[in-house]
């Protein structure tokens, strides 16, 4: 950040001026002036805290009581958690299952909606419903989807004459699983559909048309043109998309709250049982750590596709 | 469009969609469009379907009869609104979401203009620095944020959430507005520089302006943003006259004895009706500031 030692470095205004005359064009110093409402709060409600947390890992800080340093006890304790790993397995299982099903039929739903066809405009708007209203709500009306026994999946399904019973959409560890990734997709699609549509629109039409005059069928001008084209701005998308997945706390908590027999709980959610509900913050705070590695991975991973899009557009690489 | 172009060169078709034949497309196109739309909305419809239905209409019918409402009534509305807190809670995140709004807005224009324009000494590594604050994910920060608010006496008040919202709206507003103000031309602030204009007056009077597109699509985009908040409110608030409408729906609403889908399902829908109103006033405005976060 600009201090003023580096500010008395450039001084174009004469040495008869005032100091405030200086200072009123001196560009260290105003840039200085203008990042310190939003310093300001991101320094203290954002970097102090992310230090904070890692620090709490290394106490046992309770509810209502100050903690003592006990340096890696909470993560030697969480090693042999089983909870723990299997929280561990969940995130990543629901992270993987939900993206990859989040690319295929985002990406899929972009190339679709890119065609010239009747209400467009309107299409794509709709389709951004289930990413703008609050996921809570959203849950919710989920939570009643999959109840166990009045599920209108479930009762449409045996009117089909498809099954006889119910299905227990959250209280089998393994259908839960499967319900919970479901609603994720769900939310998740529009934001890549969206985002990669409006990649899409960036690849030049004369592109498709050159490729067709060659004799490219569809395939070969989607794996040909479209993907390659589309690579940078995929990276990104998914790139946030991962992250936001991976600390997803929001649907777990309202559906299933990790259950059953902790079959759903992220570390996110695991983090808040033992943290908030059980008053261990310092253990709490050493899981959510805990998922600091895996986010700094995907952000190197997001800064790499962003180096390599500048150079894929002639830009030079800095 | 359709009919006018069943001719394989009718007029009106741009591109290369003559090639393809309508009964292609709709196999390939509207088929999968129709469900894939379909599934999206689904939830919705059932949301404001089971609002309307009274409980004895809710289990009456099981299958696909389910899916009509045949007696509607507005008891789940009328009673969310005159025997709830839900008016308070809605007011609560009202005053909570315009205030972080604003306050975020305000912050993200300074820093934005001096990364942007001062361009003072580091000013691309505070704006890098800016973006990796804006994939710190909520969910690692609450535990500490729940230990300061306490000790800054703020915890189960709206200062605790105007307060810690910002941490994730203002990374994404500068970084927003960053691009906006790239696209204004230097020139135009060299002028006025010339002309003796203060750094603060040509924020005010030429930049701002010019950049209104992008103050809404950042504001309408950090609005839904804390209107959707849930585990900072989850965590700092605890009396129920203050909670938020996604908390309060989802911790007071729900009753465990016996399970009052409509009343829920109302809660839900008016809930969300607030930001899919404000959405479709602004539906470029918010797709711009979507894609334009993703692209720079």
């Amino acid at each position: 950040m600009a201090t003023t030692t580096e500010a008395e470095q450039v001084t174009p205004v004469g040495e008869d001026s005032s100091w405030y005359e200086r200072l009123k064009h001196n560009r260290n110093w105003l840039g200085f002036l203008f990042m310190v409402p939003a310093a300001a709060i991101l320094l203290v409600f954002l970097a102090y805290p992310l230090g904070l947390g890692v620090w709490l890992g290394f106490t046992d800080v309770k509810v209502g009581r100050p903690g003592q340093f006990v340096g890696f006890d909470n993560y030697a304790w969480l090693l042999e958690d089983d909870v723990f790993w299997l929280s561990v397995f969940n995130t990543f299982l629901y992270t993987v299952v939900a993206s990859i099903f989040k690319f295929a039929i985002g990406l899929w739903l972009a190339v679709l909606l890119n065609r010239h066809m009747p209400f467009k405009s309107f299409l794509r708007a709709i389709v951004l419903l289930p990413f703008i209203v609050p996921t809570v709500l959203s849950a919710l009306a989920f939570w009643w989807i999959y109840d166990s026994q009045d599920s209108v999946i479930s009762w449409t399904l045996i009117e089909m004459g498809l099954i006889e019973r119910p299905i227990d959409f959250l209280g089998d560890p393994n259908n839960a699983r499967a319900s919970v990734i479901v609603a994720n997709i769900w939310r998740g699609i529009p934001f890549v559909a969206i985002t990669l549509l409006a990649g899409l629109q960036t690849i030049s039409p004369s592109l498709y048309e050159a490729a067709t005059i060659d004799g490219a069928n569809e395939w070969q001008r989607f794996w040909r043109i479209t993907l390659p084209l589309l690579t940078p701005i995929i990276a990104v998308v998914m790139t946030f998309s991962v992250l936001f997945t991976f600390t997803d706390f929001q649907l777990i908590w309202v559906m299933t709250r990790g259950g059953p027999i902790n079959a759903t709980h992220l570390m996110a959610t695991l983090s808040y049982q033992r943290a908030i509900i059980g008053g261990s913050l310092g253990e709490g705070a050493a899981i959510a750590t805990a998922m600091i590695p895996f986010l700094l991975a995907a952000i190197l991973f997001s800064y790499f596709g962003l180096q390599r899009r500048k150079w894929q557009q002639g830009g030079v690489d800095d | 469009m359709t009919e006018a172009s069943v001719g394989r060169k009718a007029a009106g078709r741009e591109g290369m969609a003559y090639l393809e034949s309508i009964p292609r497309n709709v196999v390939t196109v509207y088929i999968p469009l129709a469900i894939i739309v379909f599934v999206l909305l689904f939830p919705f419809y059932w949301m404001g379907i089971t609002t309307l239905k009274t409980n004895e209409e809710l289990y009456a019918y099981r299958g696909l009869k389910a899916l009509w409402v045949y007696e509607p009534t507005f008891e789940n509305i009328r009673h969310l609104l005159f025997e709830t807190d839900y008016p308070r809670w809605v007011w609560n995140t009202m005053f909570v979401t315009v205030t972080a709004t604003f306050l975020s807005l305000f912050c993200a224009v300074c820093a934005a203009y001096g990364i942007e324009r001062l361009r003072y000494k580091g000013a691309r590594t505070i704006g890098m620095l800016i973006f990796l604050a804006y994939l710190v994910p909520p969910s690692i920060l609450f535990i500490p944020l729940s230990i300061m608010v306490f000790k800054l006496g703020i915890f189960d008040s709206n200062w605790a959430l105007i307060l810690t919202y910002p941490t994730i709206l203002i990374p994404f507003c500068t970084w927003l507005l960053m691009g906006y103000f790239r696209s204004i031309p230097y020139e135009l602030e060299e002028c006025a520089l010339i002309d003796g204009a203060t750094r603060l007056q040509i924020l005010t009077k030429i930049i701002l302006p010019l950049s209104v597109p992008g103050l809404i699509s950042a504001g309408i985009f950090a609005f839904t943003l804390s209107w959707n908040e849930f585990i900072y409110a989850l965590t700092f608030i605890s009396s129920a006259e203050k909670k938020t409408v996604p908390v309060g729906a989802v911790t007071e609403l729900i009753t465990f004895d016996v399970y009052n889908w409509g009343g829920l399902m109302a809660g839900a829908l008016l809930g969300s009706l607030p930001v899919a109103i404000l959405y479709s006033f602004f539906v470029e405005h918010y797709v711009s500031s979507m894609t334009g976060a993703v692209k720079e």
